[in-house]
């Protein structure tokens, strides 16, 4: 039914389709020593940043490339191979473990900083202290009013990051014991906005870095954080996550396709040297040592 | 001989060209297929179909889309609710009453807002809509559906607004005369006559708005608060399918089970504005609208 001209169109037309297919099948080959790609946690972002340019700064022929993204985003680009080092807020789970393993890769984590995460109230709203089991009710849904934990007669509006974030992960295993987020959570896109959503909205409630914290404290209050009924409440800072008194406390991680070497490892000897930790110290995180 | 021979590779060309995007369709939503496919068969299809969305968590994975088709279907109608008064009304008034000058104004105005980069309305949303919004009616928060839908509503109406015009201006002189010299007013022939006649294209203007608006991103993502409950009160947050593909493609491993369950949502998203478009398309033709 089909004239020989027009078949022999659609045969062209298949052939470039067939070729499109297998073009975007190829494979790419990229990489180089002098660039270093670092992806991953929106709460390390600014102090891998820092990092990256006193590092080129000392190092004129290297580069630094550093992205956000969340945690998840950055563990899943080390095993896409899609960068060299990733910046994770939260450690890999088994499941990345596994899917590394079966990618041929062989994970390398480095605790290069700590970091608390304050627990944040809008300042008009009277509460300035809860108990760790508290925040958890608040945010599996148990608690709708802020007057169930003793403050004003006020719906609680829950902030929370989206599930890429390993402060999402971080505080979803540690804080709220593993159970899930309440539905009603809303997921912002990254840290500041969930500092501007607590900072406009009365009855908000958040969860962020400590640096974040520090550096937005006319906007938001911090909560002091009691461990159990009957402990004093910590304050979030520098010293309490250092001594271990305040609870809600993690370690920053640099994870590594295997050993590092060359560049990689320059880099990494940097972050985990004095320079690199009067950096961590400045920018609101906790040196190591 | 030659000459065949150039005549011959130019249309080789032509036809090429065209053909890509075609091809590239139909690339696309094999892709997709593909990608998406083994989820029917591991997880299994009916784990799509309930009411939590939960992709990160120990204590067991929901992947139900439940909560994100209606997050998506509450934006779009409340948008389209919104947008098809100005939109129909604008359309009216540029293709019957503007003057000259006024349509030279008018018609750049409307250009320029379909122009204004998604992300830069998402912004304005968050910093000027929001709060406002939360004084109008004592919510707790800004970030709900109707922030987005009102901003969705502001990108819908100049395709609407557009082609509507397009539509009204494609009914034949002669209904409208013929109505004049029956003694109707301008206003009467206007609604009783020249709409009513335009109406096909009109909806079809309408869809093509829609098919827009179900699949923009950024300015969700931004504005609705991103909850994945099952809602029909615009005033509180939800989620829709865009923003949780933006949202979550970035940390899935490729492969596992949340990849594909955002593949599915994929596909329900191309489905739906592919047949929205499909159609409008074919109600265009249908009644001839010339655009």
């Amino acid at each position: 039914m089909l004239k020989g001209s027009s078949w022999k169109r659609l045969l062209g037309i298949g052939i470039l389709g067939a070729g499109l297919w297998a073009w975007g099948g190829c494979s790419r080959d990229g990489g180089d020593q002098t660039t270093i790609t670092i992806k991953g946690s929106d709460t390390m972002v600014h102090l891998v940043s820092e990092w990256a340019e006193a590092f080129m700064d000392g190092n004129p022929g290297l580069e630094v490339m550093v992205t956000g993204g969340g945690s998840g985003t950055g563990i899943a680009a080390l095993l896409n191979r899609t960068t060299d080092i990733c910046a994770a807020s939260r450690d890999m789970s088994k499941k990345e473990y596994d899917e590394a393993e079966k990618l041929g890769i062989e994970p390398k984590e480095i605790t290069v900083a700590m970091d608390g995460i304050a627990v944040i109230v809008n300042p008009g709203n009277s509460v300035s202290e809860l108990s760790l089991d508290q925040v958890r009710r608040i945010y599996t849904g148990d608690y709708a009013n802020w007057s169930q934990v003793g403050g004003p007669d006020l719906g609680i509006v829950l902030l929370s990051r989206e599930s890429s974030s390993g402060t999402y992960v971080f505080f979803q295993e540690h804080v709220l014991n593993k159970q899930d987020f309440a539905q009603s959570a809303m997921r912002l896109p990254a840290t500041s906005g969930i500092i501007s959503g607590v900072g406009s909205d009365r009855g908000a409630i958040g969860y962020v870095g400590l640096g974040y914290a520090e550096k937005a404290a006319g906007e938001v209050k911090s909560l002091g954080i009691r461990a159990d009924g009957s402990s004093p409440a910590v304050a979030p800072s520098v010293a309490s996550v250092q001594s271990g008194e305040y609870s809600i406390a993690r370690p920053l991680f640099l994870y590594v396709a295997g050993e590092p070497e060359g560049a990689l490892k320059e880099f990494i000897d940097f972050c985990l040297g004095a320079e690199g930790q009067k950096i961590v110290a400045d920018t609101g995180y906790v040196p190591v040592k | 001989m030659t000459t065949r021979w150039k005549e011959k590779a130019a249309s080789l060309v032509f036809v090429g060209a065209a053909s890509m995007s075609i091809l590239i369709v139909a690339l696309i939503f094999i892709f997709i297929g593909r990608e998406a496919g083994p989820f029917l068969s591991d997880p299994g299809l009916g784990l799509l179909l309930n009411a939590r969305w939960a992709p990160v968590s120990f204590q067991g994975e929901s992947y139900g889309l439940l909560p994100l088709i209606t997050g998506s279907l509450l934006v779009t109608a409340l948008a389209t609710v919104l947008a098809i008064p100005f939109g129909v009304c604008g359309a009216v008034y540029l293709a019957e009453v503007a003057s000259p000058l006024e349509k030279e104004l008018l018609k750049p105005g409307i250009e320029l807002l379909a122009g204004i980069p998604s992300v830069v309305i998402g912004f304005f949303g968050l910093v000027v809509l929001a709060p406002k919004i939360k004084a109008l009616f004592g919510l707790p928060t800004g970030l709900t559906g109707l922030t987005g839908a009102v901003l969705l509503a502001l990108m819908a109406m100049p395709t609407i607004i557009s082609i509507s015009e397009d539509a009204i201006r494609s009914v034949p002189e002669s209904y409208k005369k013929a109505s004049l010299a029956l003694g109707a007013t301008r206003l009467q022939t206007i609604w009783r006559v020249t709409v009513p006649a335009a109406l096909p294209g009109i909806i079809a203007a309408i869809m093509l708005g829609v098919g827009r608006v179900i699949g923009e991103t950024m300015v969700v993502l931004m504005v609705t608060g991103n909850a994945p409950v099952v809602t029909a009160d615009p005033l509180t947050p939800v989620r829709t399918m865009t923003a949780t593909i933006a949202a979550e493609m970035g940390e899935v491993p490729f492969g596992s089970d949340h990849y594909r369950a955002l593949f599915c949502v994929g596909v329900v998203l191309l489905v739906a504005t592919f047949l929205l478009n499909l159609a409008a398309q074919r109600a265009l033709k249908k009644y001839g609208v010339k655009t």
